[in-house]
């Protein structure tokens, strides 16, 4: 087990050390983020439509959005000069490799959505502040749910013809129930409500999480065995 | 009996329970009717029901083979197990479209919109799309094995998936109700029209099974030919 958790742990730091090194795919995700959060701003007529109103969906849509950038790489990376087959040759278990990915993405996609959230805040003057713990908790809870199935959607959409297009088509009916769980309980938080309000949302969320990162684990080895 | 003289009698065998089953299903429209009574309050619109419900029980007994033969194909990596999972949702993929299709025809005339978000519904269009990534994921691998592996996954991964979304789209609805008069009730069905829905889901049932048989003996030709050439190849 521990031994496990090193070998992902290394698998995710040589991940993470890649794009801090080069810094390409984050910094466009950066900027693609931030360039949707503020093209949101024009979607909806202020006289009308209060930014609160949207404000959930907005922040959601555009993570989701983020992540799918960061996943598309996860293992596109490994493709150059057939890395992958490198890893698959090391003593590493598939299991490692799995969490190990996982680990990467979501230091990736966490870290882009730690600046988007306060840039979501200026940009619709949204008081995350007074909510910020109960928030963090919803954005892990639903980023784990995501990134898990996301990571391993990814690892097959590499090797297919159209890469880039099939990892959306296989993951967005999968974000449907986090993200719709993520999308209420923000909007909950965001009007002032209790969070005890949300009870049904949370276990919704909670055991996504549970049961596809198990299965993910469990399928993983499947989608690489050669 | 070679492989391919076996892929081609199924063909046939199955050609032939498609003819009886579009018979019958042509008998039970006699029956739905002609000797059914029309629905109170929706009058002949109610006819689409039967069309409609038998398609929807299709629809996801379909996408309830494709979980379990993909789950049979990791377990024994039996290739038979991966064409039987495709041949499923390639059918169920029809009979989920027939839903979404007689589903705003009916919503039109009695519910005055062609489309709500209607939990049902909603769940309906999602299982529809993940039926459609199966599908396209299927067409962008080339290597059997790989494309096997890979559709399984994705067929298991499905079939754990439509739970969860039924369970987010019904928490949506009921913290956002929509106007009752949108949904018609579940009245008791009299004698009757419960009959004819009966006969009609057997028909289904028996229609579905006879194409699914059908796409099934198709793929077992194709690869049976298949690997005919491949060995005439190497010879």
């Amino acid at each position: 087990m521990v031994e496990l958790l090193r070998v992902a742990w290394a698998i995710a730091a040589k991940d993470v050390l890649l794009e801090f090194r080069s810094r390409t795919a984050f910094v466009s995700a950066l900027v693609f983020t931030a360039l949707v959060l503020a093209i949101f701003n024009f979607a909806r007529d202020p006289t009308a439509v209060s930014a609160l109103d949207l404000a959930p969906g907005i922040l959601w849509i555009t993570f989701t959005f983020a992540a799918m950038l960061g996943l598309n790489r996860a293992f596109g990376l490994e493709r150059e000069n057939r890395a992958l087959d490198g890893l698959l040759l090391s003593p590493a278990s598939r299991t490692a490799i799995y969490l190990g990915k996982v680990l990467a993405n979501l230091v990736f996609v966490g870290s882009v959505e730690a600046i988007a959230l306060p840039l979501f805040a200026l940009f619709f003057n949204v008081p995350v502040l007074p909510v910020l713990g109960p928030m963090v908790l919803v954005i892990a809870l639903a980023t784990l749910g995501f990134v898990a199935v996301g990571t391993l959607m990814s690892s097959m959409a590499v090797n297919t013809r159209l890469a880039e297009l099939m990892l959306p088509v296989l993951l967005l009916p999968f974000l449907v129930p986090p993200v719709t769980s993520a999308v209420q309980i923000t909007a909950r938080l965001f009007a002032g409500r209790p969070f005890s309000e949300v009870g049904a949302w949370l276990r919704l969320l909670v055991g996504y999480d549970i049961i596809f990162v198990a299965a993910c684990i469990l399928f993983f080895e499947s989608t690489i065995e050669e | 009996m070679t492989p391919i003289e076996s892929a081609e009698r199924a063909l046939r065998r199955s050609a032939v329970w498609i003819l009886v089953s579009l018979l019958l299903l042509a008998g039970v429209y006699v029956r739905a009717l002609v000797f059914t009574p029309a629905e109170m309050v929706q009058g002949l619109a109610q006819k689409i029901f039967y069309i409609h419900a038998p398609s929807a029980w299709v629809a996801f007994l379909a996408f309830g083979i494709v979980g379990v033969t993909s789950i049979v194909y990791l377990l024994l990596k039996d290739p038979r197990a991966d064409l039987f999972a495709a041949s499923s949702a390639e059918v169920g993929m029809v009979f989920t479209t027939e839903v979404l299709i007689t589903g705003p025809i009916w919503g039109k005339t009695i519910w005055g919109t062609w489309w709500t978000w209607d939990a049902r519904l909603t769940l309906t269009l999602f299982l529809w799309f993940v039926m459609l990534a199966y599908l396209v994921l299927r067409s962008a691998v080339h290597e059997p094995g790989q494309r096997a592996r890979y559709s399984a996954v994705l067929g298991i991964l499905g079939a754990l998936l439509v739970p969860f979304i039924h369970v987010s789209v019904y928490l949506f609805r009921t913290l956002h109700p929509l106007p009752v008069v949108l949904k018609p009730g579940r009245p008791t069905l009299p004698g009757s029209m419960l009959v004819t829905l009966v006969c009609a889901f057997l028909t289904f049932t028996l229609f579905f099974g006879a194409l699914l048989w059908h796409r099934y003996a198709l793929a077992r030709l194709t690869d049976a030919r298949a690997h005919a050439d491949a060995e005439r190849a190497d010879a």
